[in-house]
């Protein structure tokens, strides 16, 4: 996993709640059995006109976002759907980091896996943020836990544990393997009669 | 202070870290499908590593499954989704459901009728809606698939606790009333996010009542309360249920006696408290695009209060004001995870014995596992079905989610007993209406929908009365 410390980018708003994971990537891209090439199909059925030309009504297709790599969200975001799709084409589209009131939970843990920092903020704020001209450039100092717009500081809040594992892009399974010995106990404990 | 049913889950199965910070919990049984697996065993294969308990990790096949004619899967791209698993699973030594098996079914059909989903047990499964299995005391939630690519390589998943909520329902549903309008109704009372953050258990006299089915149905739909985790204290039903199944227990004696300490101490204090009186629930049926947007069948559609309903009210081509009576529905779907059980069956082929579905209108019923399949013809529902007009098909999720070839067509109205009416759910453009089995199989007779507490439609429902 790509490591994230600093990150300076463009924003762009969709303020919309309850953005569920079939919003973000259709089942029927889900069939796949790779992780990358997922980008193409993010918000796929609000992204493209019927003929697969892009909408050009929708936010991410107009030319003063197309450099965003920090998305502003309503709350909820990412409700629904275990798919881990959603944030494989989040990433894979080229966002580093999603803003929302706040987050379907297992979206937020799959999000922390890939890379993609997910940061709650106020409604206010998330709301100040989606004004801000396209291109500002907004700074995210993960190591800090601010996010530093022309607004000012706003500071969030994020778990240590998950924090530590994004800045140093560090691999879970090796982390967890580690504690083996700790799994081998714990599994020696377990009653036989509950084992079958 | 007593602890909750959720607590001693937790506590259980804690290996390391400490309090208030993400833990590392032990997973004793892991459930798998085609879609959320190929990546994570990729990342295995990639790695080096093995599966590290292959006895606990459980697969099926049911999102990609054809339900007409489950051999013949047109769809390529489907098709190689679900080789890989099955190449997986015999690579990794991962026992799995196949297509066409006896115990073939959507993933949290066959925990329960295996006997593999028990009371104290973690489970997890790359899927939201494992929160199914916590109806038996289990704590049981969905993951990604990095996660599930961790859990197969350690058997273990790292987690942030997250806080209590108490769901207490009292009094007697009445007749016509099911446990998916108890679940409809409370997120329409309290949201699509009221769970997020919380582990929720449902508790009380009504929940005590219910029967095993019942109350798989309620935690299935935790989730779109926002709830990664809901669960209900075992109970007597919860021991009759698994006893003679094929995982359960050995020495149930002693399992029983293990499980009886589980449920919630007398002086235990949820962080949240929800209140929800049955006896005053009607029919539920949703409007909108989330499940949260749900009202009685009997109401008028609310005022548009944002931008959210304004977009919803647009994608379903209905306005505020318009009533469920107005809707001319051109599909009904009688299936998934949430009421594709046996009992959901009986409920819908009472409602409709003798009566025709409305000319125009595509009805099919999907049982959720082939031993639900084969035990509903036994007892002679697939006969009162196809008299009716409705298809009867091979298990799997089918119009759930129309990840296979069932689809509803766009701009069609479905009567759906699913969970999920989000946008494009059922097919592009489908305008999904999510209500129980019985108020779905009278919606077929009459092509829209009624309110079954009233009329010939009655005396159909034996249930509860
Ligand atoms: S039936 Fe629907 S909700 Fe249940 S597992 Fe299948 S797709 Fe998911």
């Amino acid at each position: 996993m790509e490591a994230l410390k600093i990150h300076k980018g463009k924003t762009v708003p969709l303020l919309n709640n309850n953005i569920d994971t079939d919003q973000i990537i259709p089942k029927a891209f889900l069939k796949r059995i790779e992780k990358t090439g997922f980008g193409e199909f993010l918000f796929d059925e609000w992204r493209y006109l019927p003929d697969r030309s892009l909408n050009p009504e929708f936010i991410l297709n107009q030319p003063e976002y197309s450099e965003a790599t920090i998305l502003i969200a309503g709350d909820n975001f990412g409700c629904g759907s275990s798919r881990e799709h959603a944030a494989w084409a989040l990433t894979d589209y080229r966002f580093k980091v999603v803003i929302a009131g706040s987050f379907g939970d297992i979206f937020y843990m799959n999000a922390t896996k890939n890379g993609l920092l997910p940061i709650v903020l106020q409604p206010e704020e998330c709301h100040a943020l989606a004004g801000l001209p396209a291109a500002e450039q907004v700074t995210i100092d993960l190591p800090n836990q601010q996010v530093i717009s022309s607004l000012g500081y706003y500071y969030f809040e994020i778990d240590p544990t998950w924090k530590e594992k994004l800045v140093n892009g560090l691999d879970d399974i090796d982390l967890t393997l580690a504690l083996a010995d700790k799994i081998r106990e714990y599994e020696s404990k377990i009653p036989q009669y509950l084992i079958k | 202070m007593g602890k909750t049913l959720f607590d001693k889950l937790w506590e259980r199965h804690v290996i390391a870290g400490k309090e208030g910070e993400p833990q590392l919990l032990y997973v004793d049984l892991h459930l798998i499908h085609e879609v959320t697996s190929p990546q994570a065993f990729e990342g295995l294969r990639e790695a080096g590593r093995s599966v590290r308990c292959p006895e606990r990790t459980f697969a099926t096949m049911d999102h990609n499954v054809p339900t007409k004619d489950i051999f013949h899967i047109t769809d390529l791209i489907a098709k190689k989704q679900m080789e890989a698993l099955r190449d997986n699973c015999a690579e990794f030594q991962v026992t799995l459901c196949d297509n066409g098996s006896d115990r073939q079914g959507i993933v949290h059909m066959v925990g329960p009728e295996t006997g593999l989903t028990q009371p104290g047990k973690v489970i997890v499964c790359g899927d939201s809606h494992t929160a199914t299995h916590g109806a038996f005391g289990a704590l049981a939630f969905g993951i990604g698939t990095s996660e599930v690519e961790h859990v197969f390589a350690t058997q273990t998943i790292w987690q942030s606790k997250p806080k209590n909520m108490g769901v207490h329902i009292h009094g007697k549903v009445a007749k016509g009333v099911y446990a998916k309008d108890i679940i409809l109704a409370l997120i329409a009372n309290y949201g699509v996010d009221f769970g997020v953050g919380y582990a929720v258990e449902f508790f009380g006299e009504t929940i005590s009542q219910l029967s095993m089915e019942e109350r798989m149905s309620i935690c299935n739909m935790a989730i779109e309360g926002g709830a990664k985790m809901g669960m209900m204290a075992p109970d007597q039903k919860t021991y009759d249920y698994l006893y003679g199944r094929e995982y359960a227990p050995e020495n149930m004696g002693a399992a029983i006696e293990n499980w009886r300490t589980l449920p919630t101490d007398e002086d235990a204090v949820y962080d949240q408290m929800i209140e929800l009186n049955a006896e005053e629930l009607v029919p539920y049926v949703t409007w909108g695009t989330n499940p949260e947007m749900g009202i009685p069948v009997t109401a008028a559609f609310p005022k548009s209060k944002d931008l959210n309903d304004e977009r919803a009210y647009q994608y379903m081509g209905l306005a505020p004001g318009n009533k469920f009576s107005d809707i001319e529905l051109g599909y009904v779907f009688i299936g998934s995870c949430t009421n594709g059980r046996l009992s959901d069956l009986e409920e819908a082929a009472r409602m409709i014995k003798g009566k025709k579905v409305k000319a125009g209108i595509t009805a099919m019923v999907v049982p959720g596992s082939r031993p639900v399949r084969k035990a509903a013809e036994r007892a002679g529902l697939d006969k009162i079905f196809e008299a009716a007009g409705f298809e009867w098909r091979e298990p799997g999720c089918s119009m759930c989610l129309g990840m296979n070839p069932d689809q509803v067509p766009e701009g069609v109205h479905c009567a759906s007993t699913s969970n999920r009416n989000f946008e494009g759910r059922q097919g592009k453009g489908a305008r999904t209406h999510l209500c129980s089995p019985a108020m779905a199989a009278a919606a077929a007779v009459t092509g829209t929908f009624v309110d079954i507490r009233e009329g010939e439609w009655l005396n159909g429902s034996l249930k509860n009365s």
